[in-house]
């Protein structure tokens, strides 16, 4: 990766931390924890280079260490987005 | 195709953000989940799409079975162990970083690439934040679930042990990121950052476990990000950002609820905060009469009263009281008599805690009142019942400057007319340090366990 795109990289991550935090701030405490279990859901991204690695092709130690990933992030996309569906269905108001 | 790909990985992008956004209100959070979850889908199945993956079967058998694992964690969990939930599903997110960063590393060091330094430092980072979350928040989940000790633990050489393994790892960090070559030295980093993990959550107690899962959240973030620099991916940039920042943004609510510092609760306890400490505490202890209250008379109480609020605590959550709260709240309401919950923002093992219980419990969230909002109402207030709750309803941490809650912001109970407090025992709290409080003449205490304690009292407001 040469300088600039790395460059390029860091201004996308510093832009989208200011973004989560005007996002965030707007969250009512009433939903906090439904906005933890959901946001941990989506860190759970890393299923896109667990899949690249584990579908490379022959059994070498980075596909193994892929597959794992994939089981570990895996868990945390489909545990965190279903826990989040499931709290946020029972708050109601009259 | 790559074009394409990237321009899914846009839109998915914007799924998080917006999903995100629609969680500001109640009425539209699930439709925002849903919209993030469709997000990934998009991200995952684009991701199949790509002409690097060359064989599925592997990929397969990993998704079905982490899937299956996960829907089953999601929907067996009881709404009182979602803070060890949130916790364990945090700690498998960090530890897919780190595996993602070992095999980029290995397929890299294996293949016809060749390491740049912006790649290896972005591995180190991954791997280091990601096994610190893995280890960290097994711990937590450990702690939360009873298998390991709530309590502070201390152990010899706490500060200097973990700065000198810190430091080993910057230095091996270091020579990875010059001398990219072999695997053992960053799985030996690997390592420390696991061991650092388990070192760093052991001394933080039960109580100061809605920062810790706060700021584990924010590591599992920060992880996805750098293995998004690894791969060079910017939907994992921003995606890990998002819950970056909201995971700083809880820590620091949850912090401003303690009134201390964020060194001062990842240190461990309150001990360290220097002012009093419990055992400074125990010679000013408070004198005075407790008046104690039965079911009966405190059903009478209620009866005559016109505004109740309700201060729910993690003793509620204990007893699994929340639905014969719901029940006193339904009885008070048929007598006319208006209902509200006050919530303090560290009520309860994680951020929100209290007003899942209640949700649960069919309580309308427009009852469940943020304490800013609710402190001011207090002195029109009739009957305040505190239920499991002892260090936030303390009036010390406005008065008594040798308090170590000194200066944390409290409901003001003590404001109305009467308060009635459903504790087991004039035990102390977190904090380890008296209520005074209990001895204020217009303090009721209420002993027992909640949820039987609640149910009786609802057997004898029907009666009234």
């Amino acid at each position: 990766m040469n300088e600039f795109l790395f460059l390029m990289l860091i201004y996308v991550f510093v832009l989208a931390i200011f973004v989560g935090f005007e996002l965030i701030t707007k969250v009512p405490p009433t939903l906090h924890t439904p906005l933890m279990s959901g946001s941990n859901a989506i860190s759970g991204i890393t299923i896109v280079g667990a899949l690249l690695s584990a579908g490379a092709g022959e059994l070498t130690i980075s596909t193994i260490l892929g597959i794992v990933a994939i089981v570990f992030a895996m868990i945390n996309v489909v545990g965190g987005f279903l826990v989040t569906d499931r709290m946020l269905k029972m708050f109601k108001k009259k | 195709m790559e074009v394409v790909s990237y321009l899914v990985y846009l839109i998915a992008s914007v799924c998080f953000i917006f999903g995100i956004k629609k969680l500001s209100s109640p009425k539209t959070a699930r439709q925002g989940n849903q919209l993030a979850a469709l997000g990934m889908l998009l991200a995952i199945i684009v991701t199949l799409l790509d002409q690097r993956i060359l064989t599925f079967e592997y990929i397969i058998i990993g998704v079905v079975i982490g899937s299956l694992i996960g829907a089953v964690f999601a929907i067996k969990v009881p709404m009182t162990g979602m803070p060890q939930m949130v916790g364990l599903l945090n700690g498998f997110g960090g530890g897919a970083s780190t595996l993602v960063a070992l095999a980029e590393y290995d397929r890299i060091l294996t293949g016809t690439d060749v390491f740049d330094i912006q790649t290896t430092i972005t591995i180190v980072l991954s791997v280091l934040i990601g096994a610190v979350t893995f280890t960290g928040s097994l711990i937590a989940f450990g702690k939360l679930q009873g298998i390991v000790t709530g309590k502070v633990v201390k152990y010899p050489l706490q500060h200097p042990l973990n700065v000198l393994i810190f430091l080993a790892i910057i230095v091996a960090g270091v020579y990875v990121v010059i001398n990219p070559a072999e695997m053992d030295i960053l799985l030996g980093i690997t390592f420390i950052s696991l061991v650092l993990g388990v070192l760093l959550v052991l001394p933080i107690g039960g109580a100061d476990m809605p920062v810790a899962i706060s700021l584990l959240n924010s590591y599992s973030g920060l992880a996805a990000s750098m293995t998004g620099f690894v791969l060079q991916n910017n939907m994992l940039i921003i995606a890990g950002a998002l819950v970056g920042a909201s995971g700083i943004i809880l820590t620091i609510i949850m912090c401003k609820g303690m009134n201390r510092s964020l060194m001062n609760v990842v240190l461990g306890g309150w001990a360290s905060a220097g002012v009093g400490g419990p055992a400074a505490a125990e010679g000013a202890h408070p004198k005075g009469d407790v008046k104690s209250v039965d079911a009966e008379e405190l059903a009478m109480i209620l009866d005559s009263a016109s505004n109740v609020i309700i201060v729910p605590g993690y003793g509620m959550a204990v007893a699994q009281a929340q639905h014969a709260v719901r029940d006193l709240m339904n009885i008070l309401e048929k007598k006319d008599i208006k209902v509200r919950f006050g919530i303090h923002p560290v009520a309860g093992r994680m951020p929100g805690h209290m007003n899942v219980l209640l949700a649960e419990a069919q309580v309308e969230y427009d009852k469940l009142i943020a304490m800013e909002d609710i402190n001011d109402d207090f002195p029109n207030t009739d009957v305040v019942i505190v239920i499991g709750a002892n260090d936030v309803v303390n009036p010390a941490a406005r008065h008594d400057q040798n308090s170590p809650i000194y200066g944390m912001p409290i409901l003001n109970v003590d404001y109305a007319k009467t308060v009635v407090i459903n504790k087991r025992s004039l035990n102390v709290g977190y904090a380890g340090i008296d209520n005074e409080l209990f001895f204020y003449p217009n303090t009721l205490m209420y002993f027992g366990d909640a949820k039987d304690a609640i149910s009786k009292l609802n057997n004898e407001l029907k009666e009234v």
